[in-house]
């Protein structure tokens, strides 16, 4: 074997490893919190409240909570989106507002979420007066989720062919009529796959409910949106840090940790499935 | 007289631009809220010892000192960390998904990158308190792994997604004529892939690393519990640290509306959000000229 042969099979084992070891994160990642946190997960954990400091009980009203305030989120940032992301494929041209429009949601969506949480803290809950509520947390994850849902809305629109959209034209449809009857309604795999990954995404962020709304302990499940509430991520991130005996409350952190990771991650499986169940939608029908 | 149906298509095409016009309003509504809050600020301290001094003491009596030298250091010191561990494993592993895996196996492995990318930062921090601290102290002798090594260790596999992505439409962008040309001057595929393929797309591996770049900076749950949060200059990876995420996460939630030291943590924020923004900035101006080259 010549040195160059043997440096190309070290070097392709090499880049191997380098996949092995990205896995074995997300292989880690499960296998830790699913292992240990199995065993503290029961029905009753998921339909109490936590009870006795939070040295007992379960974790209800912090899945009630990440629940509504998810369902908020997306309610304000799906009809929103879609319109942005109808607005850029359909109707725009490309000039100033355009790639201006285009800029901003490329930059939104790296904007760091802790900057949503202060901006929702800034305009929903001192200058709107909604106050520290679900409504203000769930508005601030809308427009945290609203970069995601443009983009994937715009991918499934520019999916549907121009043929569909010119047939509803030659019909005699407005154009207001072609993208009701025929785009949208082609585009909807894509839309509720990037629905799906906004929700899982608003489900697991903490940083912008922090000061928005999400609450250390409640004992009743929210009555109204303008409750505080409890919230998943900020449950699991009280028990494995701030709670006054840390090793105590470890099996309800590490159960915590599975309902949200097994959450997140049913989530997206779904949208995975989802798109490649309609990965091949508009090859066939050609 | 205008009939029904074009009122409505008419109705319907500025409405789709009215809400185009609010997202752009709310990016500008971001920068804008932030300076304003940030100039309020400034009123009381200057931007010199904002900027150059590392002591940060807001609650002293007397006389509160606002210095962000030692978070902006900690910060950096954190993602660069990441960045290290993150850029050599992503671009391994975009190489190996591009160049060497059949088929069947990126379609295994990138809904699993995916799952990755998914995984809530809370959790990736929890996974920096019972996994990685423990292992962390045990190897280097220390009374406790919360520290900045622990949070560039899980920072990096945060970033890992982005820079595969990236990194990967970036090789891929590399036209076949090149590799082709390498191939019949007798090289194979490693020697290809080193001194063709990837020198011909640095540009597109530095813009997947800016980008895991700029989402490592602003990533807040995770280094709050894992860096072990001490309000001080790092000397090294073994230091805890404090970094300007942590900082707005912790100490919001205890100040009092509308006083200097609220104004500061909004400071802080338009420092992280500048930064971040010049890095999204230069990473989509460097990735949009691969895109065209790749066409």
């Amino acid at each position: 074997m010549t040195k160059q042969q043997f440096t190309k099979i070290v070097g392709i084992q090499l880049l191997l490893l380098c996949t092995l070891l990205t896995l074995s994160f997300l292989g880690i990642i499960l296998f830790d919190l699913f292992s240990k946190g199995y065993s503290a997960l029961s029905w009753d954990f998921l339909s109490t409240a936590p009870s006795k400091g939070m040295t007992q009980g379960g974790i209800l009203p912090a899945v009630a909570g990440t629940a509504l305030v998810t369902l908020v989120a997306t309610l304000f940032a799906l009809p929103f989106g879609v319109a942005c992301a109808i607005y850029l494929n359909e109707y725009a041209r490309d000039h100033w507002f355009t790639r201006l429009l285009r800029a901003s949601i490329r930059n939104l969506a790296g904007v760091p979420s802790i900057i949503y949480g202060l901006f929702g803290l800034a305009l929903f809950v001192e200058a709107l007066h909604i106050g520290a509520s679900i409504l203000a947390s769930g508005l601030t994850l809308a427009l945290l989720t609203l970069p995601y849902i443009i983009t994937t809305t715009e991918e499934a629109l520019h999916n549907v062919p121009n043929a569909y959209r010119e047939a509803a034209l030659a019909l005699g449809a407005t154009k207001w009529e072609s993208i009701k009857t025929v785009v949208l309604p082609g585009a909807m795999p894509g839309i509720l796959t990037g629905t799906i990954l906004a929700l899982s995404r608003a489900a697991g962020e903490t940083a912008p409910i922090l000061f928005t709304g999400v609450a250390f302990y409640t004992r009743y499940l929210p009555g109204s949106l303008l409750d505080e509430f409890m919230a998943l991520p900020y449950h699991l991130y009280i028990l494995s840090t701030q709670h006054q005996s840390l090793e105590q409350v470890r099996p309800l952190a590490y159960a915590t940790a599975v309902v949200l990771l097994g959450m997140v991650l049913l989530l997206n499986l779904s949208a995975i499935m989802l798109r490649i169940r309609y990965r091949n939608l508009w090859k066939t029908s050609k | 007289m205008m009939n029904r149906r074009t009122f409505w298509d008419r109705f319907y095409h500025r409405l789709f631009a009215f809400a185009a016009g609010l997202c752009v309003l709310v990016l500008l509504g971001i920068f804008g809220m932030l300076l304003l809050n940030g100039f309020r600020f400034f009123e009381s301290v200057s931007l010199w010892s904002f900027l150059g001094s590392s002591n940060w003491n807001p609650s002293a009596w007397g006389k509160a000192t606002y210095g962000m030298g030692a978070m902006l250091w900690s910060t950096l010191l954190v993602s660069l960390g990441a960045m290290v561990l993150a850029v050599p494993l992503g671009i391994g592993t975009a190489a190996y998904l591009s160049e060497v895996a059949p088929g069947w196996v990126r379609d295994w492995i990138k809904p699993a990158i995916e799952l990755l990318a998914a995984v809530p930062s809370v959790v990736v921090g929890f996974i920096g308190i019972v996994v990685i601290a423990p292992i962390i102290s045990r190897i280097f002798g220390l009374s406790n792994g919360l520290n900045a090594l622990n949070g560039s260790i899980l920072l990096a596999v945060m970033a890992l997604p982005t820079i595969i992505s990236v990194a990967e439409e970036a090789i891929r962008s590399v036209p076949n004529t090149y590799k082709e040309g390498a191939y019949a001057l007798g090289a194979n595929s490693w020697t290809t892939l080193m001194t063709v393929t990837l020198p011909a797309c640095t540009s597109g591996l530095i813009a997947a690393t800016m980008l895991g770049m700029g989402r490592v900076i602003g990533e807040t749950m995770t280094v709050l519990m894992a860096t072990g949060n001490a309000n001080a200059m790092p000397h090294g990876f073994f230091d805890p640290v404090r970094t300007i995420t942590a900082t707005v996460a912790i100490e919001m939630g205890e100040v009092p509306y509308g006083t200097t030291h609220f104004y500061g943590l909004y400071a802080l924020g338009a420092v992280l959000f500048i930064i971040t923004l010049i890095i999204n900035l230069l990473a989509e101006s460097i990735a949009a000229k691969f895109r065209k080259q790749g066409r």
